[in-house]
């Protein structure tokens, strides 16, 4: 690191404005990263401003609620996505229920239980590393440890769902856990507690708005995942009432199978159906910057 | 109980540290469950380990030629060259594309905007994380494979005969779903991560040493270059790791726009395949037999690859926060 700085030591210091090759060098290089944000941009822009326009045209009230997906073939306006809206929140509502609390739980350990000892350092690193292992892998998993014995479900989905969100949410609790103030530990031990008493009623409730962004976080990745679908939940065009019995459907699946069609109508359905899915990730990702702020005002 | 606990005698009340007294079931309860979620991470990494490596026997029995070869036809031929191969290209043009745009806005955010404006900033990047794998593949697929078909087609005419340009982007059958067009896919998506990961490791380079390069009279970029860089270089490089692993497991985006054909051409204007992405596509074809065993032996293969990526990734961005601490 000290390359550079002995450099400029070993000769005389110069206090004068830097030479004019070194400061257009610097705005040089100010601009580059000017345009690396620009250049960032031109695609984020591009794809909402299409995903708003096309998928404006094809949603209506009947395509978000008519549980009939209809075939490829047939033009918008028959039929419509009800049934993959209501399986994509039932599918990754009930991952949720599942994930964010062992997560949590995960989390307890990790920063409350597990201190410095190799076991808790071992799983932090393991969850860490986890959150990379590819959400095609999960589903392939799910596939084999339970379709394979119990047959497609939109519960299947929901594992391979969790499995994805529960190092997220352990990551994101710990790194909100590690922020409460030991005194607040202390002060309940000194009245008695015991310690899952103290985790529960002041550590926790202290992290939690945090915690709670963490996990919204999570699950806007999860629903839009589509992925660990494929091999545990298939593709039904109806809706399927049923959460822990056969085949469902979601609205990344639909996506999916409807932008490798070559009928129009189909594609305009996938943009529908696009949009829909965008709109719930944003609106879970804006709750969790809401609630983000909120908190970091309260800790000032 | 924790009347029985109160009467022990081995522990006056008072004295001892609340821990040290025989605890109530319940708080141990409660340990044990927070230490079962704990363990969860571990005993999912190591069944994903042992049940696609059980599923995918009928695939490894067939020996090294079977998995050493380019072809992936779903027939008899089950090679896996030709998908690692479309795998690790793509990537690795995601990689060179995205790099330098993340690392030029996580010094942009952290050096030259002020620490209050930045937040809209880091708001706009984290909504390319927020927009779907598979919107992207939409988008990918109907908007920008039409129109990069022609920009291509136009490039490899224009770079025919070149050597090494030629061979690399020329050639008569360019499609617009292409392993470049998944590497700029990739590069688009992997972008959020690296520069939210080098934001964290940038943002730790001490006061002290930007200050000290300023008051040497060092312009802002030759501070970046030997304060900021040297500092936070190798956390740098876990972060392009964890990016280059997520664009090795993408698979829906890919398998829309990277052309569905297993090929191992120095011509990235041509279609390929990737290791996630015949899974994807394929699994449903695949009904029993060796087909199967050999898309869940290409899964086991793409989890190994990931975990070592980012295992390494991990090392170093650990080992950076560490340093930076001063342990």
């Amino acid at each position: 690191m000290m390359a550079a700085v002995s450099d400029s030591l070993a000769q005389p210091v110069d206090l004068r404005e830097p030479s004019g090759w070194r400061r257009s060098k610097n705005q040089i290089m100010t601009v580059l990263m000017w345009l690396a944000f620009v250049i960032v941009l031109i695609p984020l822009g591009f794809v909402l401003v299409t995903l708003i326009a096309k998928g404006a045209d094809a949603i209506s009230w009947q395509f978000l609620t008519n549980s009939t997906i209809p075939p490829n073939v047939l033009p918008l306006g028959t039929g419509g996505m009800g049934a993959a809206v209501v399986g994509t929140l039932e599918i990754t509502g009930f991952a949720t229920l599942l994930a964010v609390p062992l997560g949590v739980l995960g989390a307890v350990y990790l920063n409350e239980y597990g201190g410095n000892g190799i076991l808790a350092r071992l799983i932090s690193f393991m969850s860490s590393v986890m959150t990379g292992v590819p959400s095609i892998v999960m589903g392939l998993f799910i596939y084999i440890i339970w379709v394979l014995h119990f047959g497609y479900s939109g519960m299947a989905g929901s594992f391979a769902l969790a499995c994805l969100m529960l190092p997220i949410v352990i990551r994101s609790s710990y790194e909100m856990l590690r922020l409460v103030p030991d005194s607040l530990r202390q002060g309940s031990y000194a009245l008695g507690a015991t310690k899952a008493r103290v985790t529960l009623t002041v550590v926790l409730p202290a992290a939690l708005s945090g915690i709670v962004s963490g996990a919204l976080l999570a699950v806007a990745r999860a629903a839009g995942e589509t992925a660990p679908l494929i091999f545990t939940v298939l593709t039904v065009e109806q809706t399927n009432p049923n959460l822990f019995s056969g085949p469902d459907t979601a609205l990344p699946l639909q996506i999916f199978s409807n932008a490798q069609s070559a009928y129009t109508g189909a594609n305009a359905r996938a943009w529908g159906a696009a949009l829909t899915l965008v709109a719930i990730t944003f609106i879970l990702m804006i709750v969790a910057r809401i609630i983000t702020a909120l908190f970091t005002r309260n800790t000032r | 109980m924790s009347a029985v606990t109160k009467a022990d005698p081995a522990t006056p009340a008072g004295s001892a540290h609340p821990l040290n007294r025989r605890r109530p079931l319940g708080d141990r309860g409660f340990q044990i469950l927070a230490l079962a979620a704990g363990l969860l991470v571990l005993v999912i990494l190591v069944l994903i380990t042992v049940t696609t490596a059980q599923q995918s026997t009928a695939w490894f029995s067939g020996g090294f030629k079977d998995i050493f070869q380019v072809a992936f036809d779903g027939n008899t031929r089950f090679g896996a060259m030709g998908v690692l191969y479309g795998t690790v290209i793509s990537s690795v043009i995601g990689v060179i594309i995205g790099v330098p745009v993340s690392v030029g806005i996580a010094l942009l955010l952290t050096q030259v905007v002020p620490a209050r404006w930045a937040r809209p900033f880091v708001y706009v990047i984290d909504l390319l994380a927020v927009v779907p794998s598979v919107v992207w593949g939409l988008w990918g697929i109907i908007v920008l494979v039409p129109w990069l078909q022609k920009i291509y087609v136009d490039i490899a005419s224009g770079l025919k005969g070149v050597p090494v340009l030629g061979t690399l982007f020329g050639g008569p059958n360019v499609t617009g779903a292409s392993f470049f067009t998944a590497g700029l896919i990739l590069a688009i998506m992997i972008t959020p991560i690296i520069t939210s990961l080098s934001r964290e490791v940038i943002a730790t380079v001490p006061d002290i040493d930007k200050e000290g390069a300023y008051a040497l009279g060092a312009t802002r970029w030759e501070m970046i270059r030997g304060a900021v860089w040297p500092h936070s270089q190798g956390g740098v490089v876990g972060a392009i790791l964890v990016g280059f692993g997520r664009a090795l497991g993408e698979t829906i985006a890919v398998a829309l726009v990277i052309g569905d054909s297993v090929e191992v051409t120095p011509h990235l204007f041509y279609s390929g395949h990737s290791i996630a992405a015949i899974i994807a596509l394929q699994f449903g074809e695949a009904t029993g037999g060796e087909f199967r065993s050999a898309l869940i032996g290409l899964g086991l293969f793409l989890f190994v690859l990931t975990i070592v990526v980012n295992l390494v990734a991990r090392w170093f961005v650990e080992r950076s926060t560490r340093r930076a601490r001063g342990e």
